[in-house]
């Protein structure tokens, strides 16, 4: 964990004023809502159907026990005893009143949590890898980094009014779980041949109307000129990145228009420009940064500790551990993941008395530490493995060890019409409806590892293009209809899934969904090929004969 | 529209003289770039100091010849949301070492101040009065900044990296 300094809290109570000092001028009428709206954005705050909708920044997807807690007093004082969490790593409230924002902002940032740049033409929270840290094999810890462009990037006197909204994600691991190729910027760290740590640069992926997969801009930038690379990327992008069309001002469309060689070049001139800067970080200052984290003492254990020995012969307890539970860097510890994706539940959602739960159950069995995985599903990344039963009793008493993490129950969806003023059609209850038709865990453990993403617009919040299955709301003739597309994917070998027929109405989407799937398994070489692999293998075409034959 | 120099509220003393108008012979005059450029160095002669609008859609390269001549530099917000005269701002002062008068003007607004003036900003022409009243307050906001740029500002970093050395050096 990262403990902030008086500096930090300084700033973020110094942010905090600032916004108790606009929401009074707009309270009065002295700001427009024109004014006023920009303002509130940059500190996280939307406009929806019903409400004002709070988003709150869990920078790299890392919480203590009392953030977590600081989450759920929130929830419970100020909104409706739940949150949801975000494919961002962030956490949404979604009924808070304006006039009390300011003191709930006061609140959180006793515990060091803010709602800077959560939304707006800003540079967003960064985020990262869920199990930075704790990852085996990973090539150092990315959160370091994450840090450092987290100070970097907050109240930026030169990027705060750029095009459009601007992401960073940043993996170090080889298997990416940040998904850095569908953001602005995408960072990999690696080390050069001396053993430096480096970063390979991607630059202008993203979803929404036009997705893109980002492209390698740079394969090796030195560590400490990763945040001179990034500012001449940001300088060249608020230069020149379009204004006139609030669809095509993403990053994404200045690298298509100009092409990434084109693009590369004016960010390496720039770069050239910028010569040996201030924002060169010499060694001494990363290992500021480094030396504010802390890390477990963990202890020395054996790898297979009798108790889990014993809980072996629960067929339960063996099903959960097989899905929830993964191997951790460090013998004898484990990384378990939460599933917020209970049967028959909006994906994502937490109420206050899970947060409070689970922040407990961190510092029983966790080192007080909490992750959030872009999943939306959270982890308690260092969990002993002789305490795995005692926590899985405790997690299947509160409704979070549903075994279905990564399974085609695991759905990524954003809130839809249901709660947002730009959703075309609803993604909750479509997701719902798919945990009840898959509810039956052996079924889905037979199906494999499958993503399904919902996105109840083409803003894209719930990834759609980049589900193993992707469905997407639209609306026809004032009806709910939805796109359904194949083969798309997030991870290291990120590409957009492909349409596998006409659009559906709402009614007939599980239909679709489950006969996809069972196309999947007749089609499947074996039962290890991934559904992914399978229409990679194939195509859309079987897939699309299987499952419009009969519409 | 009130104007801010140097944290108050100040008279302007450039004249803003349209791109079709007569050149007065002496004084302080705010020119567009259309206009300046058409001929610099003649406008440069004159006795009177000489101040250039700069569009935010045009590289500020191309006023870099002049910049040890002249007295001001307006840079435009056409709106708020319009951040292109941040990178300019911070072009002049930082890279082309511009040390003259740098104006941010168009929708100035309070919530604004601090940004600009960390960007290289010294001038402001506010929109609302209220906001050119509340100033220096404004600026009182912040005291901790997390970005070196060339306002001077010592950055977190900094205080940090200095804590450690005083550290070090009573051990």
């Amino acid at each position: 964990m990262y403990a902030y300094d008086e500096l930090d809290r300084t700033l973020i109570n110094e942010r905090v004023s600032e916004f108790r000092d606009q929401v009074k001028r707009r309270l009065s009428g002295e700001l427009t809502e024109d004014e006023f709206k920009m303002l509130r954005l940059q500190n996280g705050v939307y406009l929806q159907l019903h409400a004002y909708m709070f988003r709150v920044a869990i920078p790299y997807g890392t919480l203590s026990s009392k953030q977590l807690r600081r989450l759920a007093h929130i929830a419970r004082r100020y909104d409706r005893g739940y949150g949801h969490f975000t494919t961002r790593q962030n956490i949404q409230f979604n009924w808070i009143k304006l006039a009390e924002l300011p003191d709930a902002l006061a609140e959180l940032a006793e515990v060091g949590i803010h709602a800077m740049q959560t939304s707006g033409n800003n540079m967003r929270n960064v985020t990262s890898d869920q199990w930075a840290g704790v990852a085996p094999g990973e090539v150092e810890d990315p959160r370091i980094w994450s840090e450092i462009l987290r100070q970097h990037t907050t109240l930026h006197p030169e990027f705060s009014f750029l095009p459009r909204k601007f992401k960073i994600a940043i993996t170090a691991s080889e298997h990416d779980r940040a998904a850095i190729k569908i953001h602005d910027i995408g960072l990999r760290l690696h080390k050069n041949a001396d053993g430096e740590t480096s970063f390979e640069v991607l630059v202008g992926g993203g979803l929404g109307r036009t997705p893109f997969i980002a492209k390698t801009i740079k394969p090796f930038v030195h560590g400490r000129d990763i945040l001179n690379y990034v500012e001449a990327i940001l300088r060249v992008y608020n230069q020149y990145g379009r204004r006139d069309n609030i669809y095509k001002a993403r990053i994404k469309i200045l690298v298509h228009e100009l092409g990434i060689e084109k693009f590369a070049r004016e960010v390496d001139e720039e770069w050239r420009q910028m010569g040996h800067s201030a924002l060169t970080l010499d060694h001494s200052v990363i290992e500021e940064v480094r030396s504010r984290f802390s890390y477990p003492a963990y202890e020395k254990l054996p790898h297979m500790p009798d108790e889990l020995k014993q809980a072996a012969h629960d067929p339960l307890f063996e099903r959960w551990r097989k899905n929830s539970v993964a191997p951790h860097k460090v013998q004898g510890y484990s990384i378990v993941t939460l599933s917020l994706k209970p049967v028959g539940g909006p994906p994502g959602d937490a109420t206050a008395d899970q947060m409070d739960a689970i922040a407990d159950l961190a510092d029983k069995y966790s080192f007080g530490e909490i992750r959030v995985g872009h999943e939306q599903n959270l982890a308690l990344p260092h969990v002993a493995k002789r305490d795995l039963p005692q926590l899985w009793k405790a997690l299947d008493r509160l409704g979070l060890a549903t075994p279905n993490v990564n399974l085609v129950t695991d759905i990524i969806a954003c809130p839809g019409l249901d709660y947002c003023s730009l959703a075309n059609a609803r993604s909750i209850p479509i997701a719902q409806e798919l945990t009840r038709r898959f509810a039956n865990h052996d079924t889905a453990d037979m199906i494999g590892r499958l993503h399904i993403n919902i996105s109840g617009c083409i803003n894209a919040c719930g990834h759609h293009h980049v589900g193993h299955i992707g469905i997407l709301g639209v609306e026809k003739n004032g009806e709910e209809f939805y796109q359904i597309t194949i083969g798309g994917r997030a991870d290291e070998n990120a590409q957009m899934g492909a349409l596998i027929g006409p659009a559906v109405p709402y009614a007939e989407v599980a239909d679709v969904v489950e006969d996809i799937v069972e196309a999947y398994l007749a089609l499947r070489d074996r039962p290890e090929e991934l559904f992914v692999d399978t229409v990679k293998r194939l195509g859309v075409e079987p897939f699309k004969e299987r499952v419009y034959a009969t519409r | 529209m009130p104007l801010v120099k140097n944290g108050r509220i100040a008279t302007d003393l450039f004249v803003h003289v349209a791109d079709g108008a007569e050149l007065p012979g002496d004084g302080a005059v705010l020119l567009s770039s259309a206009r300046f450029l058409e001929d610099p160095e003649a406008i440069l002669k004159r006795a009177g100091k000489t101040g250039v609008i700069w569009p935010n859609s045009r590289a500020v390269d191309d006023l870099v010849p002049y910049l040890d001549r002249l007295a001001a530099v307006a840079l435009v917000f056409p709106t708020f949301r319009d951040g292109r005269a941040y990178s300019q701002a911070r072009l002049l002062r930082e890279r082309h070492g511009y040390d003259g008068e740098l104006r941010a003007t168009g929708q100035v607004l309070r919530d604004q101040f601090v940004f600009m003036s960390r960007a290289g900003f010294d001038a402001f022409e506010v929109k609302k009065d209220a906001d050119a009243d509340a100033f220096a307050e404004t600026m009182k906001r912040y005291s901790v900044f997390y970005q070196p740029t060339g306002d001077g500002r010592v950055t977190a970093l900094n205080r940090r990296m200095q804590l450690r050395h005083s550290e070090s050096a009573g051990q």
